[in-house]
């Protein structure tokens, strides 16, 4: 505001013949002014610009278009005016600059009729295909396709040819199919109709129903219908191939927050009821890493993975220490001590930080989705974290089978003593493993705190599903987890279309109820020795 | 694992039931002056008199007794079975549920619709008639059976195909966690006609007694302290009966009872039957008392609280779990109402301490200074 009035004030010092003098560099859109203001000679003006190949052509153009083009009698300087209230505010159309408020009649407009209006709107399409960013070019397309003409008929096909990008050329190749649709010659429809079937886009979709509604004795009708049905074959596989991607992308976080509980209920037999809290311990890890550098949220992700990790272990070995370590061979009692311990957690966030949910801000590589097909788009997020438990799992079957440590904590699972008679040292042995199991949760709880509300219950809600996933795979048994994670949360989401959310995940628990009486040990159970009690 | 039985062999063949029980025997007791003194300083003496026990104390004290009843049928089966259920709260909250559906048909034509046959929230839903399933709770006498058999059934559903395909430990406690966790959900559905998220509540009426009158708050009290009293002779039977002793021997060592030839499951299952029938009177008990059942009462977390009264008041010995659901709910109203911050750090710290220090809990801890 400040600005503008500064502005003003410069404009009612200046005489207005000096800001003349000031521009004797005339430039295109000057030199034309007493073209353009004339009737009969505006259109080869107009002609002129589109031929030209200065860079702000476009902005004449839609100004032109627009009707905010005018020439300033008193100087014969073409402006770019806005109306605000009765005045107009205007703006040098060569540089661009505002040079203040001005009365109407200080203005001549440039007048343009149906004809010129056509002209300019194929024209600024024609520039947008040109633009370098593909966005933009995707936009012209888009906006073109509905009503296109045929001298942009031509454009489009030339731009086919050398267009780069698959969304644009998905785009084009519709524009064209929708192009040949409205001829009134059969045989090019029913070519159109060729290319068009299958796409899935709105745009598609409903030409099409048009199409197939008409009269059922034409072979377009028939052939649009049959086109109709390929497409909606098509969307309904799209929907699979969704829901699917949806299981999966619930299942692999199911997965990650059951597997650390899987290494401490498996290996070392505690029931953890303070798992969830260790998600929940991460998830505010990442809050907090937001929170300090709230410049570097895009990296803060990456900072709170090993951050999360390192908070989680810590208070998972303290709980260790103090209390679980007087409870081994106890599971029911580690059950109602961890289960303290994860109140005593929730509250300590309530009283400490806030009963309410914290903000997590989602960095902007995590945001957006990936466009396979307009019916079907893969959330980033999503497939993020897909990719990443996949990647944590590994990682820690590779702990678990390939390293020292993780051979000790298998001997130690198997017979405490052979272990420790070969010198394995079994209470830190035990410490550790707890620790890897509660900072496995943490990793998961960073991956959490970019899927849902970071908020002092978050832990409560899924520790009775991943107590299912861990029973349903089998106890002791990593590939079980993984293959249970993924599996619940595809039958979750198979289920959820026609059962809706909360009866899906009512079906999904009796279900494993069910399971476990059948297979008192899961899907996968471990034998041999192992297994006795 | 082993645990202190209250009974050894010889004592079992003596006439009386709580022949050398002195928990019992004190149990009784307080219940027995409890249900005479309580109703009396309360009706009888005028409310300024220093010796006038409120109504307000009453109904709560009532509630608690709810709560000694529920405890006492998982430390049933928690301490003498050695199930770690989870889900108890499960058929406390269908017990309550039962005599929710008994209130609400109660209340007649005097809800805020007034229709005579719907209750509110089936008007608020726009249902036109009454559903199937609630055909039949406007009869007292249907609504006791009821009240033992849905969470009877429940029970032995659930038992029949656990215990026949022998899943135990770890596993059963978790299944039955999500058996009251797919309940709750269950009940949160509107669509399932309990109420939805604000379950039964606006009663009026029991057996034609206004809810909130004085009388009919001290006679449910009373109820409450005679059906723990008969719960706990019903327990300490079953416990020093011949069913009590194998499901003992099934808990310490279930292989070796198996292979001495008792058929395990059966006991197992009607023992848990019994127990969930026992919680679902609690909860039939305890609804009329606090005015309201809702499915918050499924939720896990309240299962879990029931299991740590009974560890903090000393399992398999029954009277301790009395002794833990008083306790600690008394706690709780003091802390909650004192300071409401530090109730969840004190219960979490419980749970620990109890399971560290106390693994006989409280009358644990009391018998053997008593014996020293």
């Amino acid at each position: 505001m400040k600005y503008l009035v500064f502005l003003l004030s410069m404009f009612c010092v200046l005489p207005a013949s000096v800001r003349a003098d000031q521009l004797s560099d005339n430039s295109l859109i000057n030199s034309l002014s007493a073209e353009l203001t004339d009737r009969k000679t505006s259109e080869s003006a107009i002609d002129k610009i589109i031929a030209s190949s200065d860079v702000r052509k476009r902005v004449w153009l839609e100004a032109l278009l627009d009707g905010k083009m005018y020439l300033q009698k008193s100087d014969k300087l073409m402006v770019i005016a806005n109306r605000t209230g009765k005045q107009y505010e205007i703006s040098d159309a060569e540089t661009n600059e505002l040079i203040g408020t001005v009365k109407k009649r200080t203005l001549r407009k440039v007048s343009i009729n149906n004809n010129l209006r056509k002209k300019l709107r194929s024209a600024i399409a024609g520039l947008a295909l040109e633009d370098a960013d593909p966005r933009a070019r995707l936009e012209a397309v888009q906006r073109m396709m509905l009503t296109l003409e045929p001298d942009q008929v031509a454009a489009l096909e030339t731009l086919q040819t050398v267009e780069q990008d698959s969304s644009v050329q998905q785009a084009l190749e519709l524009a064209l199919a929708i192009h040949d649709l409205d001829s009134t010659d059969e045989i090019k429809q029913l070519q159109g109709l060729e290319k068009i079937g299958g796409n899935t886009s709105d745009t598609a979709v409903n030409r099409l129903q048009s199409l197939a509604s008409g009269d059922p004795a034409s072979a377009v009708t028939v052939a649009a219908a049959q086109q109709l049905e390929k497409t909606r074959k098509r969307i309904a596989l799209y929907d699979k191939a969704e829901t699917l991607f949806f299981g999966l992308s619930l299942g692999s976080v199911l997965a990650m927050a059951a597997v650390g509980l899987a290494i401490s209920f498996g290996v070392m037999g505690v029931i953890n009821m303070a798992h969830g809290e260790m998600i929940m311990l991460g998830a505010y890890t990442t809050w907090l890493i937001q929170m300090m550098w709230p410049a570097a949220v895009e990296y803060s992700l990456i900072f709170a993975i090993p951050a999360a990790f390192m908070v989680s272990f810590s208070v998972g070995i303290v709980i260790e220490r103090l209390v679980i370590r007087h409870l081994y061979g106890r599971p029911l009692e580690t059950l109602l001590a961890t289960f303290g311990i994860s109140l005593i957690l929730q509250q300590a966030v309530r009283t400490f930080i806030s009963p309410q949910n914290v903000p997590v801000a989602n960095p902007s590589w995590m945001s957006g989705s990936w466009v396979i097909d307009p019916a079907f788009t893969l959330a980033y997020n999503r497939l993020y974290i897909l990719f990443f438990s996949i990647a944590v799992f590994l990682l820690l079957l590779w702990i678990l089978n390939r390293t020292f440590f993780g051979l000790k904590v298998r001997a130690v699972a198997q017979n405490r003593d052979m272990a420790r008679a070969m010198g394995a040292a079994s209470t830190r042995i035990d410490m550790y493993t707890f620790g890897l199991g509660a900072g496995i949760a943490g990793v998961a709880g960073v991956a959490l705190s970019q899927l849902t509300n970071v908020g002092p219950n978050l832990g409560q809600s899924y520790i009775i599903d991943s107590f299912m996933v861990v029973v349903f795979g089998g106890v002791g048994n990593l590939w079980g987890t993984l293959f249970a994670g993924l599996s619940l949360g595809v039958l979750n989401k198979v289920l959820e279309p026609w059962a809706g959310a909360v009866l899906a995940k009512i079906l999904v628990l009796v279900f494993i109820i069910l399971f476990i009486q059948r297979y008192p040990r899961g899907l996968f159970p471990q034998r041999g020795r192992a297994a006795a009690d | 694992m082993s645990h202190s039985t209250p009974l050894s062999d010889s004592q079992l063949s003596s006439r009386w039931l709580l022949h050398n029980d002195r928990g019992g025997q004190l149990l009784l007791l307080v219940l027995l002056l409890a249900a005479t003194v309580l109703p009396y300083l309360n009706l009888a003496l005028p409310a300024d008199h220093p010796w006038h026990f409120s109504t307000y104390n009453l109904n709560l004290l009532g509630k608690y007794l709810c709560y000694a009843l529920l405890a006492m049928s998982v430390d049933l089966v928690w301490g003498y079975m050695g199930f770690l259920s989870l889900g108890h709260g499960a058929f406390f909250a269908l017990g309550g549920y039962v005599m929710g559906m008994y209130l609400m048909r109660q209340i007649g034509d005097r809800g805020v619709y007034g229709n005579p046959e719907l209750p509110d929230f089936m008007v608020f839903l726009n249902w036109q008639e009454l559903p199937w399933y609630w055909q039949g709770f406007d009869l007292f006498p249907f609504v006791l059976v009821m009240i033992v058999l849905v969470p009877g059934v429940l029970a032995f559903i659930f038992g029949w195909f656990a215990f026949r395909s022998r899943v135990n430990g770890v596993y059963l406690s978790i299944i039955s966690q999500a058996l009251t966790y797919a309940l709750m959900l269950a009940f949160f559905r509107n669509e399932m006609g309990f109420g939805g998220n604000n379950g039964l509540t606006d009663f009026k009426e029991i057996l034609g007694f206004s809810i909130n009158e004085q009388n009919t708050r001290v006679a449910l009290f009373v109820a409450s302290a005679v059906a723990t009293a008969a719960g706990y002779l019903c327990c300490r039977y079953i416990v020093n009966s011949r069913a009590g002793r194998v499901v003992r021997a099934v808990r310490d060592a279930e292989n070796r009872a198996r292979f001495l030839g008792y058929e395990v499951d059966k006991y197992q299952l009607w023992l848990l039957v019994f127990s969930a029938m026992m919680a679902g009177v609690a909860g039939a008990l305890y609804v009329p008392q606090v005015g309201i059942i809702n499915p918050g009462e499924f939720s896990p977390l309240n299962s879990i609280e029931i299991v740590i009264w009974v560890a903090i008041g000393g399992r398999a010995t029954l009277y301790g779990a009395v002794v833990g659901a008083i306790g600690v709910n008394y706690a709780k109203s003091w802390f909650t109402a004192a300071m409401p911050e530090f109730w969840l750090f004190g219960l979490g710290a419980l749970f620990v301490l109890a399971t560290l220090w106390l693994p006989r809990g409280i009358t644990g801890l009391l018998s053997y200074r008593g014996r020293r």
